[in-house]
């Protein structure tokens, strides 16, 4: 039991943590949970943190607290879920509450602005370190399959704004296809 | 009646939001300045704008800017919570069904192909991030106009978590104040 409670007390600390340096958008916190829960705390396996993603893609809703949710699941059940879904959106009810109250003195200071600038050079510097570990393994094990729908997935959401879902959905399609061959030359 | 409304117009956020991020835009915006009219189209620019600057999605963003003008914190909470109700279900739900049956042919032949199109969504994020960053969200992007001290800046961030490893959020932190202590130097 009280191991328990060290468990979620530990989860909804880091969550918090992790919410509060989310800057710019949902796929930041999923590349701090995987350096966290993944490399860090080693909770959660490489291949699962990456199908939790998919998961929390698959539903309505910010990556963000989508990501929250599926995480806490995975790890301590429904109490679980509900620790990272209140650490994820205490964060910006707290600096949305204040900003809300003086919006222009924020925006219009130039010293804020530009640490806000370098800040996000640093969020795509950890966005691209997560993304060197995952794809490295795919490089590394000349896997020809992942790599062309890792191209193919990026050029359609990046080059010709295709919405997340419908990648998301594509490859479950292409998945479905892949499982039933599997499952075909397995009977044989 | 107000709490009813801000719950509700959330909660549909919430629900039809797919895609995430910027997808969710035209929804909340739909929503918020057109339907309901509790947001300027004016507000809601800065809104958008507030949101790149800092934490949290944009649609839990919106909820909170929203629910706090209309109604103080207990509208930011329950704005908050309409929002994420959705995800909480179908999530969890999505969540249960993969945890007792990951290890069957057909789940695990999807999830083969679905992990490497997460890997490529991840780096779409970290590309768009990139390259607002660098060409400070202009939409032409030549190459004279890159500016080359948050490019150093990058590189040397991503040397620091490749290499050494380092803190992400202290990489972050660090970031933010090489370029706060450039500007403090012009």
């Amino acid at each position: 039991m009280a191991r328990r409670w060290k468990l979620l007390g530990k989860l909804f600390l880091s969550t918090l943590e992790l919410s509060a340096f989310t800057f710019g958008g949902g796929y930041v916190i999923v590349s701090l949970m995987k350096k966290t829960f993944v490399d860090k705390f080693h909770w959660i396996e490489n291949d699962e943190m990456l199908d939790l993603v998919a998961i929390a893609e698959t539903a309505p809703g910010s990556i963000a607290i989508s990501g929250a949710i599926v995480v806490g699941y995975k790890l301590a059940g429904l109490p679980g879920m509900f620790i990272t879904v209140v650490a994820t959106a205490i964060p910006p009810l707290v600096t949305i509450s204040l900003i809300a109250l003086g919006y222009e003195a924020v925006s219009d200071n130039e010293l804020v602005k530009r640490l806000l600038l370098g800040m996000q050079a640093g969020v795509a510097a950890v966005i691209f370190a997560v993304v060197w570990d995952l794809a490295r393994k795919y490089v590394k094990k000349r896997d020809a399959a992942a790599i062309l729908v890792m191209s193919l997935a990026f050029v359609a959401a990046y080059v010709f704004h295709v919405n997340v879902i419908y990648v998301v959905l594509a490859c479950i399609g292409v998945g479905l296809v892949h499982a039933l061959r599997l499952m075909r030359s397995e009977k044989s | 009646m107000m709490y009813w409304d801000i719950f509700f117009c959330f909660l549909k956020i919430g629900a039809f939001s797919f895609g995430g991020g910027y997808a969710a835009l035209p929804l909340i915006q739909g929503e918020v300045v057109g339907n309901y009219g509790w947001l300027s189209m004016r507000e809601f620019t800065d809104l958008v704008t507030i949101s790149q600057m800092t934490p949290g999605s944009i649609a839990v963003n919106a909820a909170t800017f929203v629910g706090t003008r209309l109604a103080g914190l207990p509208g930011a909470v329950i704005a908050t919570a309409g929002c994420v109700l959705p995800a909480c279900f179908i999530v969890t739900l999505v969540a249960k069904l993969y945890l007792k049956y990951r290890d069957m042919t057909l789940l695990a032949g999807v999830f083969d192909v679905l992990r490497p199109a997460v890997v490529a969504l991840i780096a779409v994020s970290g590309a768009d991030i990139l390259m607002s960053a660098l060409w400070n969200h202009e939409a032409i992007l030549a190459l004279k106009d890159v500016n080359l001290r948050l490019a150093g800046i990058f590189v040397f961030s991503l040397f620091l978590l490749l290499k050494f490893r380092m803190n992400p959020i202290l990489v972050m932190l660090l970031a933010g104040v090489i370029e706060a202590g450039a500007y403090l130097l012009e």
